[in-house]
């Protein structure tokens, strides 16, 4: 790493820092400080009751814990799909390839849309399912399963390009080693990748937090029980409570900050452990 | 690169500008801003008061439309959308803009029948056969019977059918309230799914098989009876229902800066004439005039109403005891 009081070599510094900082003061910073203005005008009594009331907790619960989960599985699937679109030629790659990004492209409602006909109790689905006793559409697995589809592509665009820059031949010199498949798998491949796993993991977890489209048409909006916390600001935007509505939205930026931060150290870590 | 550059920046600018004045220039516009369902109606509306306003006047008007979740929509007039005259379907949005100082607090007296040239009521469609026998208000709450409402915090349909099944228990119980708070209670304790809008529970009830009994409004009724087929569904109507009134204002604020309030009065009066009345029925909207009512008495099912403000007092009223946080219906789900 070069010292930081060295000037570096290339040119245009100054101007191109000066810009981001513009360009991300006025697309993300300004839009962000007045939600947090608004809520200034509560006072302290007021906030509570906005963001900690039974309904509303419920909502934090249900987002934060459903996104968790689908991001967790979307990591260990996502890897699994990065994985086989990087290592092995088959007939019909590219389609699948290119199937990977439709989450990103379809409107969401859509595909809350699509997703609930297909688990409702006469969908495709559903009709199986139900009959086990297993409710997906319009319940908290509906929530986890529009979750998931959206956050996919997250992980395996992530994956991607790392797992193409692994050379194969790291596998072959663990095997000559004499490591098993499973010891190359969990000492030499997953470390590598780990950071890369995390970011993936980072991007559809903070995805499927802010996601509202899809998941109101599954969830069935069951207040305590599948009502995310997005649906709760619109619920409040409805009764024109604007400042009750940025109360919980602020709490919802806090906490994904906090996460993505925590996240992100995690990452550093894991960096500098496994290159030692 | 730089003219490139600049000419993309022109382009920027004059995008910009044409997006944020709005049509200044040209006198003879308007902008209704309306309901999500109302799209249809009011499409068929708009070329019978241009024609109208060119006999009269000689003048050409173009009216443009703007539909959406309702108070959505009147958010966006509140944050600046410069609407001439704003239609909805219940008057709680239209206070909105009272209470953001755009019109007065006495809007509804500024024209005929509380400012509501068309009315609607909230009834029930069934399964075909209706399997469950639903008759009326109390076979909602009998245990088994699954009823789909959109939700009241989201939904004017929701709200409106909360606020029926609520007026219903009063007048049944003489106007006691602990009854009426549980009878609403027990309703809601049989809905599985609460859709944040109408046409969703629609799609819910119709597409999904979810519920044995859907609420809405009577000019949906009719429109799922066609859509999804009167072999599949069929309507019940209660013994007694809520009035449901649309209505309808011109945005002060706006018409004095656009110089537009004669337009926007006189196309809100071209509400109420036959014209306007007839085309409402083909909406299925019940019309104000009583002898057109009639005249479609099939279709428009004489059902005694009862008003908001007979069961609470007025809307804002409703909207505070019932629906605000904290409030009846979300004590229904809280104390679980």
């Amino acid at each position: 790493m070069s010292s930081r009081s060295q000037r570096s070599v290339l040119p245009g510094f100054g101007l191109t820092l000066g810009f981001t900082i513009f360009y991300l003061g006025l697309i993300v910073l300004v839009p962000l400080s007045a939600a947090f203005l608004r809520t200034f005008g509560m006072t302290w009594s007021e906030f509570v009751a906005a963001v900690a009331s039974p309904r509303v907790l419920a909502s934090y619960r249900v987002s934060f814990g459903a996104s968790f989960a689908a991001a967790s599985v979307n990591m260990g699937f996502g890897f699994l799909v990065a994985w086989v679109l990087v290592r092995y030629p088959f007939p019909g790659k590219r389609i699948v390839d290119a199937l990977v990004d439709l989450p990103f492209a379809l409107p969401t409602a859509v595909a809350g849309i699509a997703l609930t006909a297909v688990y409702a109790k006469n969908g495709w689905v559903g009709q199986y399912l139900e009959p086990h006793g297993i409710k997906v559409a319009f319940s908290e697995i509906g929530v986890f399963v529009a979750l998931t589809f959206i956050g996919l592509p997250f992980v395996v665009r992530t994956l991607q390009p790392v797992l193409e820059e692994l050379e194969p031949e790291l596998e072959e010199a663990a095997a000559t080693l004499g490591a098993g498949r499973w010891q190359t798998i969990s000492r030499v491949i997953v470390p590598q990748l780990f950071p890369a796993l995390l970011t993936g993991f980072a991007l559809a977890f903070a995805r499927a937090l802010g996601e509202y489209g899809s998941v109101v048409f599954i969830s069935g909006n069951m207040p305590m029980r599948t009502e995310i916390a997005p649906l709760l600001i619109i619920t409040k935007l409805e009764q024109y409570d604007y400042r009750g509505a940025t109360a919980i939205a602020v709490v919802m930026l806090v906490a994904s900050f906090v996460l993505l931060l925590l996240i992100n150290l995690l990452q550093k870590w894991s960096r500098r452990y496994h290159r030692v | 690169m730089k003219l490139l550059k600049s000419s993309s920046l022109a382009l920027l600018v004059s995008l910009s500008a044409t997006w944020l004045a709005p049509a200044v220039s040209q006198a003879a516009s308007l902008l209704n801003v309306s309901y999500d369902v109302a799209r249809e109606f009011y499409k068929d509306v708009n070329p019978a008061f241009a024609q109208d306003w060119k006999t009269r006047t000689g003048e050409t008007v173009t009216i443009q439309q703007s539909h959406g979740g309702s108070s959505k929509q009147v958010r966006s007039v509140i944050d600046g959308l410069a609407a001439d005259v704003v239609t909805m379907n219940q008057a709680l949005d239209i206070d909105a803009l009272a209470n953001a100082g755009l019109i007065p607090a006495d809007w509804s007296s500024r024209l005929p029948e509380h400012s509501a040239p068309t009315t609607s009521t909230i009834l029930f469609i069934v399964r075909k056969g209706n399997p469950k026998g639903i008759k009326d208000w109390d076979d909602l709450v009998r245990s088994g019977v699954s009823v789909v409402i959109p939700n009241p915090k989201t939904a004017g349909n929701g709200r409106y059918s909360y606020l029926a099944a609520w007026g219903y228990a009063l007048k049944k119980n003489g106007g006691d309230q602990g009854k009426a708070r549980e009878f609403v209670q027990k309703l809601f304790a049989n809905v599985p799914v609460l859709d944040t809008g109408g046409r969703g529970a629609t799609t819910t009830f119709a597409q999904r098989a979810i519920g044995d009994v859907l609420l809405t409004f009577e000019s949906e009724v009719t429109l799922m009876l066609r859509e999804f087929g009167s072999d599949n569904l069929e309507v019940v109507v209660p013994s007694v229902s809520i009035l449901a009134e649309n209505p309808v204002v011109w945005v002060d604020k706006v018409v004095k800066r656009k110089g537009t309030e004669k337009l926007a009065k006189a196309y809100l009066e071209f509400l109420y004439t036959p014209a306007v009345q007839e085309i409402a029925v083909k909406h299925h909207l019940r019309p104000r005039d009583p002898a057109l009512l009639a005249k479609h008495s099939d279709e428009f099912k004489p059902i005694p109403m009862f008003t908001i403000e007979e069961i609470a007092g007025s809307w804002s009223e409703a909207q505070k005891v019932h629906f605000s946080d904290g409030g009846l219906f979300d004590q229904i789900y809280e104390r679980k």
